[in-house]
């Protein structure tokens, strides 16, 4: 009985709704989290798996061998290689195309590398004006590896415990 | 001089409005024609500083009854060329329907029935409350009359009800009073439990084992292959 | 108001017209001033509503809202979106489905507009500044109100699209139910203050802050304010739109500056509601502080202007119950359809039927504070 009246007083003067409202009202006057995209970013991780590039060691040698495991594993079907001899005998890719847009950036390319030539960078905004302009080619990979290798050498030695 | 235009062009729409409310064939324009003839009416009562029973007419007739008539009208699929048919065959019958209506109308509201012989309405002051006159003469002079017509509305409102209630319902329909009142604590049962494995000693994992078992397993098939 | 008629209207009227219809065309010249007076800063306040309605929920949300369109190159907080968001919506095009009724589809917004303008005619700002000054401005409020539900379903009609036809459907049922509710509140007051004039019921509230009839009319307020929220549309009670079944209900095919005519005129409903409440039971123009302070400090020059009664009261109280539309969006989640019907059925009309009993009560025993 007693609770039953407590229960009509409780929705009569609509004493949850105004909890409701308390509530609401004061995260009106709490800090706000958005992050104001161009002029501030949300920090990586080393991890992060952004636009892709070709490594090379330091002598300048590529490091690709072509062997194919990233062509193999990726879920996407993104990336397609072709390997020719080289004149020095080495096994090297004379194509070695991602199309971002199939790309998932999973990082399993990444993670199937033997030699660690296929790596995403920290790189996320680009893009293309039309669907051709999101075809990496290997020309193109290979110099977004010289341009980012400081911080993807970084990156690779920060993480290297974990791996 | 004002004041007439004003008459003269509401009159017409009210006109115009009443015969293309009949002649037009999309029902949902027929009721928007009614719609408009309403407001016409309300308008010409406001040149009679009818001011009330203007706003009632539109409140009530333009704002509740014409909008259930337009929600029924426009959930209709009526078939506009099996309403062409047989305009021609009634045109005579409902042509004299329409003469006798009109020449009964004509003899009823005749100026000198109601005494509107004098053609200038009375004019009153700004303070003068037409609401407050009808509602003097209302609850005084006929207050018998108004309560009878109340009952008898309440009585067609409960006579409707009775018509189209059959019995009480067994439905599964939700009740949201009910609804409102469960508490988490009538659906979920929080149970705390001491938990495993903090103070046992660590033994073997029985997991890794059959995953290896798992592999092994898996190797054996693919040689059988 | 007398100096722009006797310095800028009767010479312009007596160099363009011939003497006979002077006083009409100083008279209509006035009006049609007097209208544009009102009308202006109304959309301009829609135009800010929307921007203070984006801005009032992202910050709830943790979010801070819409802050870079801005004038002269600085972002000013994102003032200037409310008309960059105009502007875009001017320049799109109006496309007609195939199989809608023309005539109707363009006719709809404005149908649904132009009664919730015409009801400005006759809120009262002060003693002496409303547009017409008419005995049954409750009763013209009250039609307006129900009349703006003519937009709705003319437009989910005329659209020919199913989802428009439901939300149609679903908006006309849902304001004719709380049409009631509504009404029977306007009657509470109408009984309190005796008049059906705006002005003279401001003026019944008189006093103090407890003159004012949102106490005697408790109930009634919370009801009319909820009924409010309901007759516009607004969320917790927008199933009219309800976005995630019917995609936007009546107004799904408009685009462009028709869609921007029904959003303008749910917020100059908005408006209008917020202003109704402040009128009808939190007293209008009065000051909160009369009856508190002694009456000197009033005619203090500037302080007692501002703390004494006047226009900016009413804004005041217009702009809170205005906050109160977004605040509640804001916190509470969707009705469910029956629940709405429910509500208004079952608990709204009859609450609203005993306390005007109460309130008949309360009046006839001339009870001390509020009738004596």
């Amino acid at each position: 009985m007693i609770k039953n009246t407590a229960r009509y007083i409780k929705s009569l003067f609509l004493l949850e709704l105004i909890k409701g409202l308390r509530l609401t009202g004061r995260y009106l006057f709490k800090r706000k989290i958005t992050v104001q995209y161009p002029e501030e970013k949300t920090p990586q991780s080393q991890r992060f798996r952004g636009l892709h590039a070709l490594r090379r060691y330091e002598n300048g040698e590529e490091r690709c061998i072509a062997c194919k495991l990233c062509e193999a594993v990726c879920p996407a079907v993104a990336i397609t290689i072709e390997s020719e001899e080289r004149e020095d005998g080495s096994r090297r890719t004379t194509l070695y195309d991602i199309d971002l847009s199939k790309c998932i950036y999973c990082g399993f390319c990444e993670e199937s590398c033997p030699v660690d030539a296929i790596v995403e960078t920290r790189i996320f905004e680009y893009h293309g004006e039309k669907r051709s302009d999101l075809i990496m080619t290997k020309e193109m990979l290979l110099e977004i590896g010289d341009q980012a290798e400081e911080q993807i050498a970084k990156d690779r030695a920060e993480d290297a415990p974990y791996r | 001089m004002i004041e007439q235009t004003v008459f003269y062009i509401f009159s017409a729409l009210l006109l115009l409005s009443a015969g293309l409310m009949i002649t037009v064939r999309n029902p949902v324009f027929a009721a928007l024609f009614l719609i408009l003839s309403f407001f016409s009416t309300s308008a010409i009562w406001l040149l009679l500083e009818a001011e009330f029973l203007a706003i009632t007419l539109v409140v009530v007739y333009v704002g509740a009854v014409m909008i259930l008539f337009m929600f029924v009208v426009m959930m209709l699929d009526i078939n506009l060329s099996a309403l062409r048919e047989g305009f021609a065959r009634y045109l005579p019958i409902g042509g004299m329907v329409a003469i006798s209506m009109a020449l009964s109308m004509v003899l009823v509201i005749n100026a000198g029935e109601f005494g509107l012989a004098s053609d200038t309405v009375q004019r009153h002051g700004a303070d003068y409350s037409n609401t407050k006159e009808l509602g003097v003469a209302l609850y005084t002079h006929y207050l018998y009359p108004f309560e009878i017509a109340g009952a008898i509305l309440l009585v067609a409102i409960i006579a409707a009800i009775t018509l189209t209630m059959r019995g009480p319902r067994s439905s599964k329909a939700q009740k949201p009073g009910e609804q409102v009142l469960v508490k988490s604590t009538d659906r979920l049962r929080i149970i705390k439990m001491k938990s495993e494995g903090a103070d046992s000693e660590p033994e073997k994992d029985p997991l890794a084992e059959s995953k290896l078992a798992q592999s092994e397993d898996i190797t054996v098939k693919k040689e059988s292959l | 108001m007398e100096w722009i008629r006797n310095n800028l209207i009767t010479p312009l009227v007596e160099q363009l017209f011939p003497a006979a219809v002077h006083t009409h065309a100083v008279f209509t010249i006035e009006t049609v001033f007097k209208i544009a007076v009102i009308i202006v800063p109304v959309l301009f306040t829609v135009a800010y509503l929307t921007y203070a309605e984006r801005k009032v929920i992202g910050f709830i949300q943790g979010r801070i809202g819409p802050n870079r369109v801005g004038f002269f190159g600085f972002s000013f907080w994102g003032l200037g979106q409310p008309i960059a968001d105009a502007f875009k919506l001017m320049f799109k095009e109006i496309i007609v489905p195939s199989g809608a009724n023309k005539a109707l589809f363009i006719a709809a917004p404005i149908l649904s507009l132009a009664p919730s303008l015409a009801a400005w005619a006759v809120i009262p700002f002060g003693d002496t500044l409303v547009l017409a000054d008419i005995n049954a401005g409750l009763l013209y409020v009250l039609a307006l109100t129900s009349l703006a539900v003519y937009g709705v379903i003319i437009a989910g009609w005329a659209s020919n699209s199913k989802y428009a036809f439901l939300g149609a459907m679903r908006s006309v049922a849902q304001i004719v139910s709380y049409e009631i509710a509504m009404g029977f509140a306007l009657v509470g007051v109408l009984v309190a203050s005796g008049s059906l004039n705006l002005g003279d019921i401001v003026a019944a509230q008189n006093g103090s802050m407890v003159h004012w009839f949102w106490l005697p009319l408790l109930p009634l307020a919370v009801i009319y304010f909820i009924s409010g929220v309901v007759e516009t549309n607004r969320a917790p009670f927008d199933v009219a739109e309800g976005e995630s079944e019917i995609v936007a209900g009546f107004h799904v095919d408009y685009g462009g500056m028709a869609f921007s005519v029904f959003f303008m005129a749910e917020y100059a409903n908005m408006i209008i509601i917020a202003i109704l409440i402040s009128v009808m039971f939190f007293g209008g123009w009065l000051s909160p502080f009369q009856g508190i302070l002694p009456d000197s400090v009033f005619d203090v020059p500037m302080i007692g202007t501002l703390l004494g009664e006047g226009i900016h009261w009413l804004l005041v109280k217009t702009s809170f119950f205005l906050f109160m539309f977004l605040w509640i969006r804001a916190t509470f989640p969707r009705y469910r359809y029956d629940q709405i019907m429910r509500l208004g059925w079952k608990i709204f009309i009859p609450i609203t039927i005993v306390w005007l009993i109460v309130v008949a009560v309360m009046v006839v025993t001339n009870m001390p504070w509020w009738f004596d």
